[in-house]
C-alpha cells in the first residue's frame, strides 16, 4: 500500500474497520457512535457496515459502558469503547481504577480485559469547560492499565490496532487539535509495539520529550530552534505505560540536556514522572536540570483564554535557553 | 408507526406499566410456622427440590458458623456472615443451570459455595492469601465484589456478550440494600432493560447498610419498585422463605432464559449477626429487633414443612449434618494451612506480560531478599 494523506480522525476509523474486519469479537460502544459516527465521525459507517450488535449506541452513561464493557470482556468479546470527551469519562473512573485495572491481578491472571477506552482528548480547540482536560495522569497512575497517546496518523492507526490486540485494558488518548490535520501515512507499514518511544527528529544539543499534542508543538520548536543554530532532538513518547525508559535515556544522555513538553497541568503529572526518571538515570550526562514546559496548575480555561495554557514554540525555545549553555 | 430495535412497536413505552409493579406483600409459600401458603401464579417447588434445598441449607449455616470461628481463631482477617439470609444464598445458587454465571457479593460467599466452588478457595480473599481464591472463567462465578454495585454492570455485559452469540446463559446478579443507593446500581438496571440482557438482580433486603437502616437508603414504597423506571418487572419475596425463593427466582431465569430480559427480585431478610465480626450491632440496634427474626429463621421453617410430610426424617437430617460438618473441616483444614506467599506474584499478573519497570521491581525485592538471607 503507498504512503497517502489522510487525517488522525480518518486512520482511527480504518483502523476500527481493519480491526472489526479481523476479528468478530471486536465490538464499538459508547455515546452516539452509531447512526450519528461519534461527534468526531471516528467510528463513522460502523454501524451501517458491522450492524448494530457490533457497533451501537448505549445509554448516557459513562460507568455503565465501561462496567458493560468489563463483563463483556470476561466474557469473550474485546469491547472498544468511547468516552465522548475526556472530563466525561470521569463518571467511569472506579469501574477503570477498580475493575477494569485490577480484574487481571485480582484473579491473579486468570482473567483478563481486553478492552480500549477511547478518550477524545485534551486541547487546543476552543472548546468550552469540561471538553479540553489532559487527563492522563489519573490513567497513568493507575497500575494495570495501558495509556497511549498518538501524535500522527500513521501512528495513530498503528496504536489503536495493537490496543484493540493487546490482552490488557488500555487507555487511548486521541488529541483533538490533531484529528483533522494531514498527514502523509503508509497505513501497510508497522508501527513500533506498545512501550516503545521513537526519536521523531535528529538533533545533538538538546532532547525535548513529548507526547500526544506536545509533539508537533515541540517539533515546531526544534524546527525554529533550527534556524538560529541550535540542534534539537524531539522524542514522541507515544505510550506513557509502558514507559520506554531505554530510549528516552538514551536520547538524553546523547544530547545532555532535556526539556518534557506537556499540555497537563504540571504538578504531580506524567511530565513530572519523565523528569523524575531522566534525572535518577541520567544525572551524569546532563548538564542542566531537567526542564518542564507544561499547561498551568490551573483548571482548563475557557477559549479565548487558552493559548496561555498550551505549551508554545516560545515557552519551548525559552526552556532550552535556560540549559546552562554558558557553563558547558 | 414506529418500531424500536426489538422489532416492536411504539419505541416510547417498551413495555405496559401494570405488569413491571412488584405484589403489595412479598411472596411467601411456606411461612414461619411451616406451613404451606397458597399464591396465585407461584407454585410450590416439588419436594426434590426442597429436600436438597433444605441440604444446602444446613451445610450454609455450618458454612456461616465456622467461618466466623476461624475469624476468631485469626485465619481469617474478617467475616461478613450471610447467617439468618442462607435461603436467598442457596435459592440464587439452585435456580442457575450449567454454563450459568453468578455475581456475588462479599456477604455472598454460601451462596459461592452452594454453586459448587471449594470453599477455602471461596474464602481466600477474608484469609488474606489473595484477593480471590477460584477460576471465574471455569466456575462462572465473578470475583466476590467489595465494592457496590459495580458488578451488576458486569453482570450485564456478561449476560449481553452471551446473548450476541445466541447462547441461553443466565445471570444471577446479587446486591444489598445499601447497593441500590449506587449510581452503578442504576446504570445497571437500565442498561440490562435497554439491551434486554438475561440478568436477574437479586437485591437481599437485610435491612442494613452496617449500620444505616434501610429507611435512610430509600422513600420508595419496595426496592423491587426501582425496576419499573426502568422497565424491569419487579417482584418482592420473604427472603427466609427458601420455597418462595426457589420460585421466584426460577422462574425469573427462566424467563430471562426465554428472551424476556431482565428481572429485579427483592428478597426481605435480615441480617442476624453484625455486619462483619469486626462491627458492634449494638450501636445501631436491640436486640428486641432482632430476636422476632430467629422465629422467622430460613432452616427451621423448611425443616418443619418437610418433615411434616414425611420428607425428612432424623436419619436424614442427620445425614445432612453430617454433610456440613464434613465441609466445616475441609474449611478448617484449609484454612489452618499456611501457602507460602510468593513475592514474584506481586508483579506477575498485573499485565498480560510485565513492564520493564515491574521487572526492576521484582529484582529490587529478590535483591532485598537475598541480603535478608545472608
Amino acid at each position: 500500500m503507498a504512503p497517502e494523506k489522510l487525517t488522525m480522525a480518518g486512520a482511527l476509523n480504518r483502523a476500527l474497520r481493519d480491526a472489526m474486519h479481523a476479528d468478530d469479537s471486536v465490538l464499538v460502544f459508547g455515546e452516539d457512535v452509531g447512526t450519528l459516527g461519534g461527534v468526531f465521525r471516528i467510528t463513522d459507517g460502523l454501524t451501517a457496515e458491522f450492524g448494530d450488535q457490533r457497533c451501537f449506541d448505549t445509554p448516557l452513561a459513562e460507568s455503565g459502558i465501561l462496567g458493560m464493557a468489563i463483563g463483556m470482556a470476561m466474557n469473550g468479546m474485546r469491547p472498544v469503547v468511547e468516552m465522548q470527551f475526556d472530563a466525561f469519562a470521569y463518571p467511569a473512573f472506579e469501574q477503570l481504577v477498580s475493575h477494569a485495572a485490577k480484574m487481571r491481578n485480582r484473579t491473579r491472571g486468570r482473567v483478563g480485559l481486553p478492552i480500549v477506552i477511547r478518550v477524545p482528548y485534551a486541547g487546543g480547540i476552543g472548546g468550552v469547560e469540561h471538553h479540553c482536560d489532559s487527563s492522563e495522569a489519573y490513567y497513568a497512575h493507575t497500575p494495570g492499565l495501558h495509556v497511549l497517546a498518538p501524535s500522527g496518523p500513521g501512528d495513530a492507526y498503528g496504536l489503536l490496532r495493537q490496543a484493540i490486540e493487546s490482552d490488557d485494558p488500555v487507555v487511548f488518548l486521541e488529541p483533538k487539535k490533531l484529528y483533522f490535520s494531514r498527514a502523509e501515512a503508509d497505513l501497510a507499514s508497522p508501527v513500533p509495539p506498545i512501550g516503545k518511544a521513537v526519536v521523531c527528529r535528529a538533533g545533538t544539543d538538546a532532547t525535548l520529550i513529548a507526547y500526544g499534542p506536545a509533539v508537533p508543538v515541540a517539533l515546531e520548536a526544534a524546527e525554529a530552534a533550527a534556524q538560529e543554530g541550535r540542534s534539537l532532538q524531539v522524542v514522541d513518547v507515544r505510550s506513557i505505560v509502558p514507559f520506554d525508559d531505554e530510549t528516552v535515556c538514551a536520547a538524553v544522555r546523547s544530547t545532555g540536556r532535556a526539556v518534557v513538553v506537556a499540555e497537563a497541568a504540571g504538578f504531580a503529572s506524567v511530565s513530572s514522572e519523565i523528569a523524575a526518571r531522566v534525572m535518577e538515570r541520567c544525572f551524569h550526562s546532563l548538564h542542566a536540570p531537567v526542564r518542564r514546559v507544561t499547561g498551568f496548575d490551573i483548571p482548563y480555561p475557557p477559549p479565548k483564554l487558552e493559548h496561555f495554557q498550551l505549551p508554545s514554540v516560545d515557552r519551548i525555545l525559552d526552556a532550552v535557553d535556560d540549559l546552562q549553555w554558558e557553563e558547558s | 408507526m414506529a418500531f424500536n430495535w426489538h422489532g416492536e412497536q411504539n419505541p416510547f413505552m417498551t413495555r405496559d406499566a401494570a405488569h413491571l409493579l412488584p405484589s403489595t406483600v412479598p411472596v411467601t409459600l411456606i411461612d414461619p410456622d411451616g406451613d404451606p401458603v397458597p399464591q396465585v401464579g407461584h407454585d410450590l417447588p416439588d419436594s426434590e427440590a426442597l429436600v436438597r434445598a433444605f441440604a444446602a441449607l444446613v451445610a450454609a449455616r455450618r458454612f456461616n458458623d465456622q467461618a466466623y470461628a476461624l475469624v476468631r481463631q485469626g485465619r481469617l482477617a474478617v467475616y461478613p456472615s450471610s447467617h439468618g439470609q442462607e435461603a436467598c444464598q442457596v435459592a440464587a445458587a439452585h435456580v442457575l443451570a450449567d454454563g450459568d454465571w453468578l455475581f456475588p457479593t462479599y456477604r455472598d460467599t454460601a451462596a459461592v459455595v452452594a454453586r459448587g466452588v471449594d470453599p477455602v478457595q471461596t474464602l481466600t480473599l477474608l484469609k488474606g492469601d489473595w484477593h480471590n481464591g477460584y477460576d471465574p472463567t471455569e466456575t462462572h462465578v465473578a470475583p466476590l465484589a467489595t465494592p457496590l454495585a459495580t458488578h451488576l454492570l458486569h453482570a450485564v455485559g456478561v449476560a449481553h456478550a452471551a446473548r450476541l452469540r445466541g447462547e441461553d446463559t443466565v445471570v444471577m446478579a446479587i446486591c444489598g440494600d445499601g447497593a441500590t443507593s449506587e449510581g452503578d446500581f442504576h446504570e445497571a438496571l437500565n442498561f440490562a432493560a435497554v439491551f434486554r440482557a438475561p440478568v436477574v438482580f437479586l437485591v437481599q433486603n437485610n435491612g442494613y447498610a452496617i449500620s444505616v437502616p434501610l429507611d435512610r437508603q430509600t422513600a420508595a414504597p419496595s426496592l423491587a419498585h426501582k425496576g419499573i423506571g426502568y422497565g424491569i418487572p419487579g417482584e418482592r419475596v420473604d427472603g427466609n422463605d427458601v420455597a418462595a425463593l426457589l420460585s421466584v427466582l426460577g422462574a425469573a431465569v427462566g424467563r430471562a432464559r426465554a428472551g424476556e430480559g431482565p428481572q429485579l427480585v427483592e428478597a426481605h431478610t435480615y441480617r442476624v449477626q453484625a455486619h462483619t465480626n469486626a462491627d458492634d450491632a449494638g450501636r445501631y440496634r436491640t436486640d428486641d429487633e432482632v430476636t422476632p427474626w430467629l422465629a422467622r429463621d430460613p432452616i427451621t421453617r423448611v425443616e418443619t414443612y418437610l418433615r411434616g410430610r414425611g420428607l425428612l426424617d432424623d436419619d436424614k437430617a442427620a445425614a445432612y449434618a453430617e454433610t456440613a460438618e464434613r465441609l466445616a473441616e475441609r474449611m478448617r483444614a484449609g484454612l489452618n494451612a499456611d501457602v507460602p506467599a510468593d513475592y514474584r506474584d506481586l508483579f506477575a499478573h498485573v499485565y498480560a506480560e510485565p513492564t520493564p519497570q515491574l521487572r526492576e521491581q521484582q529484582a529490587l525485592v529478590a535483591d532485598e531478599l537475598a541480603r535478608e538471607v545472608r
